[in-house]
C-alpha cells in the first residue's frame, strides 16, 4: 500500500502527466515555443553574450566595489 | 573608464533596453487583466452553474494561456541586460532591485508551477471551487508579481528608503516599507495594472466585435462584451484617476519630467491644462536644446494649477523655473544642485582615497556623512547632477514626452466612451446592428496596445538623462564593453522577439477562428 506521502507525489506526478498527455494542438505549440525560447535565452545568450561585467572581470565583492567607486568618482565630462 | 566610453555605447544600450521592455510589455499587461475577466467569468459559472460561461471561460483562457506562454520570461532579458550592459548601476543599486525581484521572482515560479497548471489541467480533475480558486490565485499573484517590479522601477524615479555605503560603492535598504509604499509606487502600481485591465477589455470587446461581424459565437461575444464592459469602464475610471494622482506625485517628486510632458517652459499661476497642441520651434534655445512655442493650442483653463496645486491660482513651475531657479518659488537652480552634487562626489573621493591611503580616521568620518542627514538632503540628493557640465543637460525630450502623454490619455477617454458605447448597444440589444461600433472595437485592439506603450514612454523618456533620479545619470550607469557587442545583440533581441510576437499573433489567430468549439 502506498503510503500518504507517496500517494500525494503520485497523485501530483498523475495530474501533471495527463495534463500534459492530453494537451491540445495549440498547448503542445506554445510548450515547443517556450522551450526554443529558453534554450536560446539561457543556453546562448546568457553564455555568449550576456556575462556578468562585474563577475566576469573582478574575483572578489571588494575588488568590484573598489572599481565602481573608480567609476563613480572618475572625472567624467561626457552626456548624451 | 567612464571618460573613455563613447556615446555610441550608451545610445545603442539605451535603445536595446527600450526595445526588450516595449516587446516584454506587449506580453504583460493583457495577463494582468485577462487573468481577472476569467475568474469573473468562471465565478459566474460556479454560481449559476451555467456551461456556457465555463465554455466562455475556457475559450478566454485559452488565449490568456497563448499570452502567458509566450511571453513568460521574456522580462528576463532585462536582467541580463543589467548585469552586462549597466553593471555601474546594478551595483550601485545594491540590493535595492534585488529584494522586489527575489520576492518576484519566487511568487512566478509557484504561480506558474501551480496554479497555472490547475487552471489548464484541472478542469474535471479538481472540484469547482478548488478550480476557481486557482483561477483567482493566478490573477491576484500576477498583478501582485508585477507591484515587485514597479516598486523597482519606482525606486529609480524616487530613490527612498536607503542609504549610500561609499565603502561598497553601494546603496543599502534601510526601510523596506519606504520602498514599498514610496508614493511613486503606489501610484505606478494602481495605474499600471488598470491600464492592463483596460487593454483586455478592449481586446475581449474587441475579438467578442470580430465574431457579432461575423456572425458566430453570439452568446459568447454577447456575455464577453457585457462582462468586458463592465470590467473595462471601470478600469478605465480607475486608470483616469490613479493618472491624475500619478501626475501630482510626478510634479513633485520630478518636476522637470512634469514641466516636459506638458511643454510648460515658462512658470504661472492659473495654469490651463493642455487638451490638444502642437509645438514648433521657437528659435530660442537653452544651451542645446529647442525651446518649443504652442499653435492650435486647446486648453482648460487653470486646471493644470488644481491638478498639481489644489488650488486655481497655485504655481505651476516651468522648465526655465526649473533649470534656471525661482527663489522666489523656492526651485533651486541646476546650477546651484551640481555644486552640491560636486561636494557630495568630491566627499566620496576623498573617502577612496583615504581607503587607498588606509587612513581609517578619515575613513570614519567621511563614511559618516553619507549617514547625516543634512549631508544627505542638501548634497548626496544631487549626487548624479556632478555628472553635467550644463544644467540644460538635465531637460528630456519634450516633444516625446508631450505628445506620447496627450496620445495615451486621448485613448484613455477614447476607451471609456468604447466600452459605456458597449454597454448601452448590449443593453439595448443593438450591437448586430451598429456594424461600426463593432469594427471600431475590433480596430481599438491595436490602440489599447499602443495607449500602454506610450504610457512607458512618457515615464522612461521624461525621466531621461536619468537613471535613477538626481543620483546617477545614465551615461554614468553604463558598463565599459563595446558597443559593437550592444548593436549585436539588440540585433539579437529584434529578431527573437519579433519571432515570438509573431508566433503569438499567429497561433492567436488561429485558435480564436476555430473559436470555443475545440
Amino acid at each position: 500500500m502506498m503510503k500518504g506521502a507517496d500517494r500525494t507525489l503520485n497523485n501530483i506526478f498523475r495530474f501533471y502527466y495527463d495534463g500534459f498527455r492530453t494537451m491540445s494542438w495549440w498547448g503542445k505549440r506554445v510548450w515547443v515555443i517556450i522551450l526554443i525560447k529558453l534554450f536560446i535565452m539561457f543556453l546562448i545568450l546568457k553564455i555568449f553574450f550576456f556575462p556578468d561585467f562585474l563577475k566576469v572581470n573582478f574575483s572578489t565583492d571588494r575588488e568590484r566595489g573598489d572599481y565602481v567607486l573608480e567609476q563613480l568618482t572618475g572625472n567624467n565630462s561626457h552626456y548624451d | 573608464m567612464i571618460e573613455n566610453i563613447d556615446l555610441s555605447l550608451v545610445n545603442w544600450s539605451r535603445a536595446q533596453f527600450a526595445l526588450t521592455a516595449i516587446y516584454h510589455w506587449l506580453f504583460v499587461p493583457l495577463t494582468l487583466g485577462l487573468s481577472f475577466i476569467l475568474a469573473f467569468m468562471e465565478t459566474i459559472y460556479v454560481r449559476t452553474g451555467d456551461e456556457m460561461w465555463k465554455k466562455i471561460t475556457k475559450f478566454w483562457m485559452t488565449l490568456f494561456g497563448i499570452n502567458f506562454a509566450i511571453g513568460v520570461a521574456t522580462g528576463i532579458i532585462l536582467e541580463f541586460e543589467f548585469g552586462t550592459n549597466w553593471s555601474n548601476y546594478s551595483w550601485f543599486v545594491g540590493d535595492i532591485f534585488g529584494a522586489p525581484l527575489a520576492v518576484e521572482g519566487i511568487m512566478a515560479f509557484f504561480l506558474e508551477s501551480t496554479f497555472v497548471a490547475v487552471m489548464f489541467f484541472g478542469w474535471n480533475k479538481v472540484s469547482k471551487k478548488f478550480h476557481l480558486a486557482s483561477t483567482w490565485l493566478v490573477a491576484v499573484g500576477a498583478n501582485l508579481s508585477a507591484l515587485w517590479i514597479l516598486v523597482a522601477n519606482a525606486w529609480m524615479e524616487n530613490p527612498v528608503g536607503m542609504v549610500f555605503n561609499p565603502d561598497t560603492a553601494r546603496n543599502e535598504m534601510n526601510s523596506f516599507r519606504e520602498v514599498v509604499f514610496n508614493p511613486v509606487a503606489v501610484d505606478k502600481f494602481l495605474h499600471t495594472v488598470t491600464s492592463g485591465f483596460v487593454l483586455a477589455s478592449v481586446f475581449v470587446v474587441g475579438i467578442s466585435a470580430w465574431f457579432l461581424i461575423r456572425k458566430r459565437e453570439e452568446m459568447l461575444a454577447h456575455r464577453s462584451i457585457f462582462i468586458a464592459g463592465i470590467f473595462g469602464l471601470v478600469s478605465a475610471l480607475l486608470v483616469a484617476f490613479t493618472g491624475d494622482t500619478s501626475a501630482r506625485t510626478i510634479a513633485k517628486v520630478q518636476p522637470v519630467k512634469f514641466a516636459a510632458m506638458e511643454a510648460l517652459y515658462e512658470g504661472k499661476t492659473d495654469a490651463g491644462l493642455t487638451v490638444i497642441g502642437v509645438l514648433t520651434d521657437s528659435g530660442e534655445r537653452m544651451g542645446e536644446k529647442k525651446v518649443h512655442d504652442m499653435k492650435l493650442k486647446i486648453e482648460v483653463p487653470r486646471l493644470l494649477s488644481i491638478m498639481t496645486t489644489g488650488k486655481s491660482d497655485g504655481y505651476v513651475p516651468g522648465l526655465k523655473d526649473l533649470i534656471n531657479g525661482n527663489p522666489g518659488k523656492g526651485i533651486l537652480s541646476v546650477t546651484e544642485m551640481m555644486e552640491r552634487g560636486r561636494y557630495a562626489r568630491q566627499v566620496l573621493t576623498d573617502y577612496k582615497m583615504a581607503k587607498e591611503l588606509g587612513d581609517n580616521d578619515s575613513m570614519a568620518g567621511l563614511a559618516a556623512k553619507f549617514e547625516d542627514r543634512d549631508f544627505i538632503d542638501n548634497y548626496f540628493r544631487y549626487f548624479g547632477y556632478s555628472y553635467f557640465e550644463h544644467p540644460w543637460q538635465v531637460i528630456p525630450s519634450v516633444p516625446v514626452t508631450f505628445y506620447a502623454f496627450r496620445v495615451m490619455v486621448g485613448l484613455g477617454f477614447f476607451f471609456i466612451l468604447l466600452f459605456v458605447l458597449a454597454l448601452w448597444f448590449h443593453r439595448r440589444k443593438t450591437l448586430e446592428k451598429n456594424r461600426w461600433f463593432l469594427w471600431l472595437a475590433l480596430l481599438a485592439i491595436p490602440l489599447a496596445y499602443l495607449a500602454s506603450e506610450l504610457g512607458w514612454i512618457v515615464t522612461e523618456m521624461g525621466r531621461q538623462p536619468w537613471i535613477i533620479q538626481n543620483l546617477m545619470p545614465v551615461h554614468v550607469a553604463v558598463s565599459n564593453i563595446s558597443s559593437g557587442a550592444v548593436q549585436t545583440t539588440f540585433w539579437l533581441f529584434a529578431v527573437l522577439f519579433t519571432a515570438l510576437l509573431t508566433a503569438e499573433i499567429s497561433i492567436m489567430i488561429k485558435q480564436i477562428k476555430t473559436g470555443p468549439k475545440h
